[in-house]
């Protein structure tokens, strides 16, 4: 519990129409492992996950009870730098959403905006963060083309490889595959392996499948409710609550 | 952890207050007090006419203000005339505009081609880009004396102003009609059509009184366009403070407006007289009516109410 | 009559209706052409009036209505875009931002005399500029401002919800959001709010009754404390108050000013058209 690096503590979220999004949710993700949330549909995952960096800050009229620390720190204390924490803590979300620009302009925009103006730092992660998200090759003679000639599987890979250009600690992948091909997936996917070594990542699958494909520890929430956590070995195969098992197994979904 | 310790640089402590700088600070600052600019600005207007016009308020007893005569030249100012005056064009402008907006958005809606549409609506956006001034000077110079020889003594009368507003307050009276008949399903069309109904019958009977509450509001909105127009009405209704005599000959007598009155009347008076007060005080009037119309439309808009999508929704 | 027939008619009468609506318009612009194109001339443009008016040209006039155009514009301006960013992006759901709302409608259904009433009290007397170019501005300005501000609001709320999202998640700051991420694709529209604008304003002649507009001056105006003649005045005064005045030239004033405000809107509908061209989204 105390090496956890990002912690949520009975967290409650209920929307301006009174609804409430996540009731007493308690969980701990630890560093360098690929956290999945999965569950059904409006079961709070994505607002879970929109928690993490804050992103929630901008929906009106909305409470929240309870505690996210990141390092031991309250994300939502008053003296946080908001900045500071989304690029920690980066999102990618489910639909591929390149800013107009070119491609190089996509990946050096948070970058300037944190400060760094050399141009050499502003190549070297440019590159770096393409190649982590396997696009380098593809796109390496073209950094100035426009970002939104590029397919879906490429700008999704592009958002990705954004985020990585800020070196966060956490990744939040809201459903990244979910426009995708299969082929693309399957690439998403596999750079996720790699990614794990170098950041922690936080998942919202596609589909249980996936999930069980790709995480370390999962945590199945239904209707706002934490049901289970635990590693995804045990987690996908014997599960401990019935509604999960129902749900992994396709009862419902 | 190499990567932590390089991210450290900029994404330095998450404990540190927020770096957004002075500059930005300032900037939202300016734009937050821009914000309620429009407030303080409207607040002034009335202030401002409230200075200069109080003193008709307060010198002229409220019977006399509002009566029947007015007759600067004897320091008699009683505004009724002003008022009817205003009334008669402006309610003359809407009985001509109604029919002919609505039809015409009815017409551009429903029933015209696409083509023609596109030739419709560059028109009525030229309608709406003339300036005032020069409808009035045409009034003035060529439909003033077409009225004339269909009868009237002079051509300047309350009709020919009522003819000018009313093409002057078309295009609100259009635009707003057509956003109206647009707003309503294309189930209710298709209900009526399936069940046998003529186009026209669909329209008629199922189109329009769904639209209606957002015709009300284009009517209201040209009503205070008519009653706000000041050039062109003076240049054509004949500048005759006096109640018109009631009959059938009513819309062809010469009137006086509001509007064209504190026009007309203002470059011969002295700062700080009554006169001027007055003249003042009719832009009290204008305000408050004008005020009062907003407030009306703006009620009937809330019941249709159309929430827009704020900022802050998930991606 | 049979149903038919009934649809048959109505439309038939529609049809005629919408005739009488758009024929006058076409009309009327035909007629100020015809009668007053013989008047345009370079001369007619560039000099001065001469002899009570009734001949030489109309450019004490032209020059008044664009140095307003020009005032009005550095008036209006930055307070209606700071207005618009406000509401877009700012305000929130709540009473405020609904009083600044109706105050914005209520300001755009004022009518222009009591603008110009306004611009008498506050700005020839109480802040002591006299008729002048100032008050002028001034008073055109703040009457633009609602069509500037609607205009400009709409623009920026339709850029995507999503650029600002994956800005703000980028780590920017809600200021750095909005000025790389929303203005630059939010300014044609708002630039053509302000053309629109402008040449409304351009036509007005209530608001500089009292405010700065003069019959006749021997020299132009020299700063901005200075009246000036203005077209939409000098129209009136030749039509109204110069007996024998000649008729072209009359025409020929209402056919610049007619030109000047419609290549306003036209110029805003190119940049409308050209924005929806080259968006990229």
């Amino acid at each position: 519990m105390s090496d956890a690096f990002l912690s949520v503590r009975d967290l409650y979220f209920t929307y301006d129409d009174g609804i409430e999004a996540l009731r007493n949710v308690t969980l701990d993700v630890y560093r360098n492992e690929l956290f999945v949330l999965f569950g059904p549909s409006r079961a709070g995952k994505s607002t879970l996950l929109r928690l993490c960096n804050r992103l929630s800050d901008l929906i009106e009229h909305t409470e929240r009870q309870g505690a996210i620390t990141l390092d031991g720190k309250d994300i939502f204390a008053a003296d946080v730098n908001i900045s500071a924490l989304r690029r920690r803590v980066s999102m990618v979300f489910a639909i591929p959403t390149p800013l107009p620009g070119s491609i190089y302009a996509n990946l050096v925009y948070g970058l300037k905006l944190a400060g760094i103006r050399d141009k050499g730092e502003l190549e070297r992660r440019v590159e770096r963060s393409l190649r982590q998200a396997a696009l380098w090759d593809e796109v390496k003679d073209r950094l100035d083309a426009s970002a939104l000639a590029l397919s879906g599987g490429q700008r999704q890979r592009l958002c990705l490889a954004r985020s990585l250009a800020l070196e966060p600690e956490i990744i939040l992948l809201d459903n990244p595959t979910s426009g995708l091909d299969p082929i693309s997936t399957a690439t998403v996917e596999e750079s996720l392996y790699e990614l794990k070594q170098r950041y922690t990542i936080i998942m919202v699958p596609h589909s249980v499948q996936q999930a069980a494909r790709v995480a370390d520890r999962a945590a199945f929430l239904l209707n706002g409710e934490l049901i289970e956590v635990g590693r995804a070995e045990r987690m996908f195969v014997h599960p401990q609550d019935q509604r999960t098992e129902d749900y992994i197994t396709g009862r419902f979904g | 952890m190499a990567v932590a310790q390089k991210s450290s640089e900029l994404n330095a402590p998450t404990d540190t207050t927020s770096q957004t700088n002075w500059g930005e600070w300032l900037i939202e600052g300016v734009i937050k007090v821009a914000g309620i600019s429009s407030i303080v600005i409207i607040g002034l207007i009335f202030l401002f006419l409230l200075r200069e016009g109080l003193p008709a308020f307060l010198d002229i007893p409220l019977r006399q203000l509002f009566g029947t005569r007015w007759y600067p030249i004897e320091d008699v100012f009683g505004m009724a005339p002003l008022l009817v005056g205003s009334l008669i064009v402006t309610v003359g402008a809407v009985v001509i505009a109604l029919p002919l907006g609505l039809t015409t958005a009815i017409y551009m809606g429903e029933i015209a081609p696409p083509w023609q549409r596109e030739i419709l609506k560059p028109i009525i956006e030229v309608l709406a880009g003339i300036p005032s001034i020069v409808l009035g000077f045409l009034g003035w110079i060529a439909l003033a004396p077409l009225i004339q020889r269909l009868g009237a003594p002079t051509g300047l009368t309350a009709f020919t102003g009522s003819l000018i507003l009313a093409y002057m307050s078309l295009p609100t009276i259009i635009s707003i009609a057509e956003d109206a008949l647009y707003a309503v399903p294309k189930e209710y069309r298709d209900g009526a059509l399936a069940i046998g109904a003529t186009q026209w019958q669909s329209i008629w009977r199922v189109v329009l009184p769904a639209a209606r509450p957002g015709l009300v509001i284009a009517v209201m909105l040209g009503i205070g366009r008519a009653i706000g127009e000041t050039m062109a009405v003076m240049m054509v209704t004949g500048n005759a403070a006096n109640i018109p005599s009631l009959g059938s000959g009513i819309f062809f007598q010469p009137v006086r407006t509001m509007t064209a009155t504190i026009a007309a009347e203002m470059g011969e008076v002295a700062q700080g007289s009554l006169h001027y007060s007055t003249l003042f005080a009719i832009g009290i009037v204008l305000f408050v009516i004008s005020f009062a119309i907003n407030l009306l439309a703006g009620r009937l808009v809330g019941m249709n109410g159309v929430r827009r999508s704020r900022k802050g929704g998930m991606l | 009559m049979s149903r038919q027939q009934t649809h048959k008619l109505a439309v038939g009468v529609l049809t005629v209706v919408a005739a009488i609506v758009v024929i006058p318009i076409l009309l009327v612009i035909v007629y100020v052409v015809w009668q007053g194109l013989p008047a345009l001339s370079w001369v007619f443009l560039t000099e001065a009036p001469r002899n009570g008016m009734k001949e030489g040209g109309i450019m004490p006039a032209l020059l008044g209505t664009i140095f307003l155009t020009l005032g009005t514009a550095i008036v209006s301006f930055p307070l209606s875009i700071a207005t618009a960013i406000y509401l877009a992006e700012y305000a929130g759901d709540n009473r405020l931002t609904r009083w600044i709302r109706m105050a914005i409608v209520n300001l755009a259904g004022i009518p222009s005399i009591v603008y110009g009433l306004f611009g008498l009290g506050a700005f020839v007397l109480f802040m002591g500029f006299g008729t002048s170019i100032l008050a002028g501005s001034l008073t055109l300005g703040i009457m633009t401002m609602p069509v500037v501000i609607s205009t400009a609001e709409e623009a920026i709320l339709a850029v995507p919800q999503q650029f600002r999202t994956v800005s703000l998640s980028l780590g920017a700051s809600r200021w750095q959001t909005i000025r790389y991420q929303v203005l630059p694709h939010a300014l044609p529209g708002i630039i053509t709010g302000i053309i629109l604008g402008l040449g409304r304003a351009a036509g007005e002649t209530a608001p500089i009754l009292f405010t700065v507009a003069a019959f006749y001056l021997p020299e132009l105006p020299r700063s901005i404390f200075d009246q000036t003649m203005a077209l939409p005045y000098h129209l009136y005064v030749i039509s109204t108050q110069v007996p024998g005045m000649p008729l072209q030239i009359q025409y020929g004033t209402a056919l610049v000013l007619m030109l000047i405000v419609l290549s306003f809107t036209l110029i805003a509908t190119l940049v409308r058209t050209q924005m929806r061209r080259r968006r990229e989204w």
